[in-house]
């Protein structure tokens, strides 16, 4: 037995060196990196200890950019999502013939690398000199302007990076309420069905108090994943965000770190921190909601 | 009357369907259009594509040139192979990992360890934002960027697979491992000789999503690649994309597109119960 103590660790040990190396070291790390005022890799030097960081980070326009544009596709594609995703999984959970192949195919897009399907999207949305793109012909064909949807205006950049986050989150949303909604027991229906409720009161008395638990926590991880959009936006408008005006907060943290304007990990970190503590709030306060409506 | 209601009660029903099966197949039609895009596009010619003003749904005279063009011009060869030794070490790397740990959490008892499980469990919380930073520098004091084992190590573990895995040793019974005990076979046989062969479908699941995940990988490849001797696919079609074939050359671009998509494409296809399933228990995008 005495020998046994120590195996158990034995087998943690390759899974704890790895964690602690790469995941609770870097953590601590960063936050001391957030207090180092103005340290960048050049000089090797920080010329303070104290919040500086977060004040530079907070007053600079390229992050007020990426706030703004983060918060605008949060606002956008969280709700619109979770919404068309319970709309196509009530009606995927009442057919029968083809629900396989729908199922199928809207999984699709969970096992595509989002940064070389990004590409397809620019090309039917993108303005070119030897074509319009698609989208634009068939918004001609409607009677409407071209409008140039990769480097035009920032409402048409807009449109586009939503759409595509919509397209990309979808899968896991689609596939979890669907499991949601048909482990529902079917006893409920029966009832229901005995009592001649509508079906729209048996959606709204039953199915949905029955997923909301998946409801929310979709609803929760797609705040978190919203907040953190950053390669969606990469396949769209190209490396160079601040230049596209399209930047997310993640995006604001890896320029700090590394390319052209990097080499301050300091900025970076404070920039994730308020990241981070933006996400934690939101989450907090999903939470307590999800609390008070959740029904079991 | 009894008669009339069924039948207005039918039609109702046979509108709701018309309703139901025309915004799944809208939908469909969303997800499917940019594939067939790529497709049809990748085998247009570069005068075909460039002579439409309005594209066509077809392709006149299909043609592979793009391919041969996607894999002569850039190094997509390059980015392919660099993304599969990626892939499969880092994969299996982390199967050993979690695997180890899993069994010490699940079958042996030792003091402390409920309280490391806690803690691993509490790990599960960091997001990569936070930690990426410290990383980057880590890995290039030790002078790794543009190597494998920069691009590797950081993207080994991962809390969850362990967390995952431990709740499926658990349900292979005490007894099983008590009777190899009195036969005499050491903790690392059983895992290997009993554990595993039980636990093989968890275990594959867990291997595909992290097949998945590392084929997709942009952020990391990005920060610590410069060298396209080391892009993996991600930055690859970025590079492609920047600098590549020129930027007006999508036919070639779109038939990079298909070939970065097709193995996991091939993928999802033989294992799309197994990769649903997984995804709808551990799976986070979005």
């Amino acid at each position: 037995m005495e020998k046994n103590q120590y195996k158990g660790w034995l087998y943690l040990l390759p899974a704890a060196v790895f964690l602690a190396a790469f995941l609770v070291y870097p953590l601590i790390d960063v936050f001391v990196y957030s207090m180092e005022e103005g340290y960048n890799f050049a000089s090797q030097k920080s010329f303070g200890t104290g919040l500086y960081n977060f004040s530079y980070v907070l007053h600079d326009p390229y992050f007020l950019q990426a706030l703004k544009n983060t918060f605008i596709m949060v606002v956008i594609t969280v709700p619109l999502s979770t919404g068309i995703a319970l709309l196509i999984s009530v009606g995927l959970s009442s057919i029968k013939p083809l629900r396989k192949l729908f199922q199928t195919i809207y999984f699709l897009p969970y096992v595509t690398n989002t940064l070389a399907v990004g590409l397809v999207f620019m090309v039917l949305f993108k303005k070119t000199a030897y074509s319009d793109g698609l989208v634009n012909l068939l918004i001609n064909a409607f009677g409407g302007e071209s409008v140039d949807f990769i480097d035009g205006p920032h409402a048409a950049k807009m449109f586009v990076m939503c759409l595509y986050i919509i397209w990309v989150v979808m899968p896991f949303k689609i596939l979890l309420l669907t499991s949601a909604i048909s482990s529902v027991n079917p006893n409920y229906y029966n009832a229901a069905r005995v009592d001649g409720t509508s079906p729209f009161r048996i959606f709204y008395k039953i199915t949905l108090p029955m997923i909301s638990p998946t409801l929310f926590y979709l609803i929760i991880t797609g705040f978190i994943g919203a907040f953190k959009e950053y390669s969606n936006a990469v396949a769209l408008f190209g490396t160079d965000l601040n230049a596209a005006e399209m930047n997310t907060i993640v995006g604001y943290v890896y320029d700090m770190l590394y390319g052209d304007s990097g080499g301050y990990p300091s900025y970076a970190s404070a920039a994730a921190i308020i990241l981070f503590m933006i996400v934690l709030t939101i989450t907090y306060l999903n939470l307590t909601i999800s609390k008070k409506h959740t029904f079991y | 009357m009894e008669n009339t209601t069924e039948k207005k009660h039918n039609t109702s029903a046979t509108v709701r369907k018309a309703i139901t099966y025309t915004g799944l197949a809208v939908w469909a039609l969303m997800v499917l259009f940019p594939f067939y895009w790529m497709i049809l596009t990748s085998v247009k010619s570069y005068s075909e594509y460039n002579s439409e003003y309005i594209p066509r749904f077809y392709a006149l005279s299909p043609t592979m040139q793009n391919y041969l063009d996607a894999f002569s011009t850039v190094p997509l060869g390059r980015y392919l192979l660099n993304t599969l030794v990626f892939t499969v070490i880092t994969t299996a790397l982390m199967l050993i990992v979690a695997t180890l740990a899993a069994y010490g959490f699940a079958r042996l008892s030792f003091p402390g360890k409920d309280l490391v499980f806690t803690a691993f469990l509490a790990l599960m919380m960091i997001p990569n934002e936070l930690v990426v930073i410290t990383n980057f520098v880590t890995i290039t004091n030790l002078h790794m960027r543009n190597s494998f084992p920069g691009l590797i190590l950081p993207s080994v573990t991962s809390v969850f697979y362990i967390y995952l895995l431990k709740e499926n040793f658990e349900q292979v019974p005490d007894a099983l491992y008590y009777a190899a005990k009195v036969d005499g076979t050491s903790d690392l046989k059983y895992l290997w000789k009993v554990m595993m062969p039980i636990c093989r479908p968890t275990l594959i699941t867990v291997g595909i999503l992290k097949v998945i995940e590392c084929w997709n990988s942009y952020i990391w490849p990005r920060l610590i690649t410069d060298e396209e001797a080391y892009f993996l696919v991600s930055n690859g079609i970025q590079e492609i994309r920047e600098n590549g074939f020129g930027r007006e050359n999508i036919p070639a671009m779109m038939a990079a597109v298909v070939v970065i998509s097709v193995p996991l494409l091939v993928l999802f296809i033989a294992f799309r119960e197994k990769i649903m399933a997984g995804v709808s228990r551990g799976g986070t995008k979005g």
